[in-house]
């Protein structure tokens, strides 16, 4: 896997709303619609996701969020009757067209859901499993690898002493932290969070945030969140989401403080339903 | 798309109204307060200064108390958008307006001390000059009542009408004191009330200056007129900010 950052052209000017003042696009939704079956999910949605930023999606229930999420690794490709329409350029290829391994765009992408989901095989194993997929390593690197991921998700003085128990043996909060120390121990470029912390605590809220910043950092993150306050303290940019259409993108600072759109500022300050 | 103007949660929306009556009340009595510190210069009553020097107190509870209910605000609603600006700008009016009380009460206790000695001419000027700055009060706080951005920023720009009255104040009470030494005990008073007195006008620009914040998100920046020229340097070396 490469870790160059590809540097994209900026868009044409006033292509999208959603286009100013950006870095690097590593992900660039244009025109995008899709169908579950009869019930169209996202209405040409168009958004350019910057690299090496947390991008934050809110809206409420039934707004496209995780489905727009979703769409990044083609993960309804194993569903049925489920279509996308329009481009996903992830480092200019499209990936809706691409007649590449569909694993090895996943394995560019990593993915953490709402609810931990180890393998049920033991800590260090949920960890070395996907990393034996791509890679050879000496058992002493493989460890090295493994601690290092472990670490940078926190966990590491945690789990230290019971590599070889069970993965789901852990609590909800460190099964999380495991989870996204699973999806970049492959090394992704590109890490999806659909609501890593609605089912913890607020310490392991707080320490998944940490992970999160120190992701930014190597990764391109986009996270699906309920939590408005979540989405304004981790994110950099914010895209409202509203009946399968993109409201409103920019800033987290702006969004959060002075929307545009006042269904933006209605969902945000509570005022909505 | 549903829309409202209430809050889910319909406490949310009575702490933010309870918040907006405190300031109104606040402004209210500030309001009164100034007014009734040129009630006791005029009449030269002293002990009725004294009780708007005490009446001050009630100003300060009421900012004491808009202040713990931000703070339970921040705590539990963690406010956004509007009604974060919404937040920021009570607790910033509230500390504008206990300033405002807090300038009053210098002028009551200044009258007594002013009461010591034979009444000046100059003194007469301060009434005027009062009812601009309580004008421009009782206007910024309708402004902020009703969300009134162009209201703020009107008064904003007539901040300089008070600044031309305390300039010309000025010059007059410095004639005064070169005429007659004598004169310059009284009219150093009066020179500190009508200080007093502009700076009630750059409270109430502060507080137009929240008011267009809240309204709009965005910062009232145009270059405004200064009218107050008495602090250039050769006349008076410190703008000191309380009088």
């Amino acid at each position: 896997m490469s870790a160059t950052p590809r540097i994209h052209p900026r868009a044409e000017p006033g292509e999208t709303a959603a286009t100013a003042g950006m870095g690097a696009i590593k992900i660039d939704v244009r025109s995008l619609n899709f169908h579950y079956g009869r019930f169209q999910a996202l209405k040409d949605v168009s958004i350019q996701i910057e690299e090496r930023q947390v991008t934050a999606f809110i809206g409420p229930s039934g707004c496209g969020k995780s489905t727009l999420l979703r769409t990044f690794n083609r993960m309804f490709e194993i569903y049925p009757e489920q279509r996308a329409e329009g481009e996903i350029l992830v480092d200019g290829e499209n990936i809706l067209r691409s007649k590449k391994d569909i694993a090895l765009i996943r394995a560019k992408i990593g993915m953490v859901f709402q609810k931990p989901t180890p393998f049920p095989m033991s800590i260090f194993e949920n960890i070395a499993f996907g990393i034996r997929l791509y890679e050879k390593l000496s058992k002493a690197e493989m460890h090295v690898r493994v601690e290092g991921c472990l670490r940078q998700a926190a966990l590491w003085d945690e789990v230290k002493d019971k590599l070889h128990q069970t993965g789901t043996s852990l609590s909800g909060g460190q099964q999380q932290r495991l989870c996204i120390a699973r999806a970049v121990a492959i090394k992704p470029e590109i890490v999806l969070l659909d609501e890593p912390c609605s089912a913890l605590d607020p310490i392991s809220t707080a320490k998944v945030e940490e992970m999160i910043e120190e992701l930014k950092n190597n990764y391109t993150v986009v996270i699906v969140t309920h939590n408005m306050q979540q989405a304004a303290r981790v994110s950099d940019k914010t895209a409202f989401m509203y009946l399968g259409e993109l409201i409103e993108f920019g800033d987290t600072e702006k969004i959060f403080t002075k929307p545009d759109k006042k269904q933006t500022e209605d969902y945000i300050t509570g005022r909505f339903g | 798309m549903p829309t409202s103007n209430e809050h889910i949660l319909h406490s949310y929306d009575e702490e933010l109204s309870r918040l907006k009556g405190e300031l109104g009340r606040m402004g209210q009595i500030a309001v009164a307060q100034i007014e009734a510190s040129m009630d006791v210069l005029e009449r030269r009553d002293s002990r009725a200064a004294e009780r708007v020097i005490l009446n001050d107190e009630a100003i300060d509870q009421l900012e004491a108390s808009v202040s713990h209910d931000v703070l339970l605000l921040l705590a539990r609603r963690q406010p956004m958008a509007r009604d974060l600006r919404e937040v920021m700008a009570a607790l910033r009016i509230a500390a504008d307006i206990e300033r405002i009380g807090d300038y009053a009460a210098n002028v009551a206790k200044r009258s007594m001390a002013l009461n010591l000695s034979a009444p000046i001419a100059p003194a007469a000027n301060l009434p005027a000059l009062t009812e601009t700055a309580v004008e421009l009060v009782r206007d910024v706080l309708v402004a902020y009542r009703e969300g009134d951005a162009e209201l703020a920023r009107l008064v904003w720009e007539r901040d300089v009408e008070l600044d031309a009255l305390y300039t010309s104040l000025f010059r007059e009470l410095l004639t005064y004191m070169m005429e007659d030494p004598r004169n310059i005990t009284p009219a150093t008073h009066v020179l500190f009330m009508a200080k007093n007195i502009e700076r009630i006008g750059d409270h109430a620009t502060n507080i137009a200056e929240n008011v267009w914040f809240l309204v709009n998100g965005t910062p009232l920046q145009e270059p405004r007129k200064k009218g107050d020229l008495t602090s250039t340097p050769a006349i008076d070396p410190e703008r000191a900010p309380h009088g």
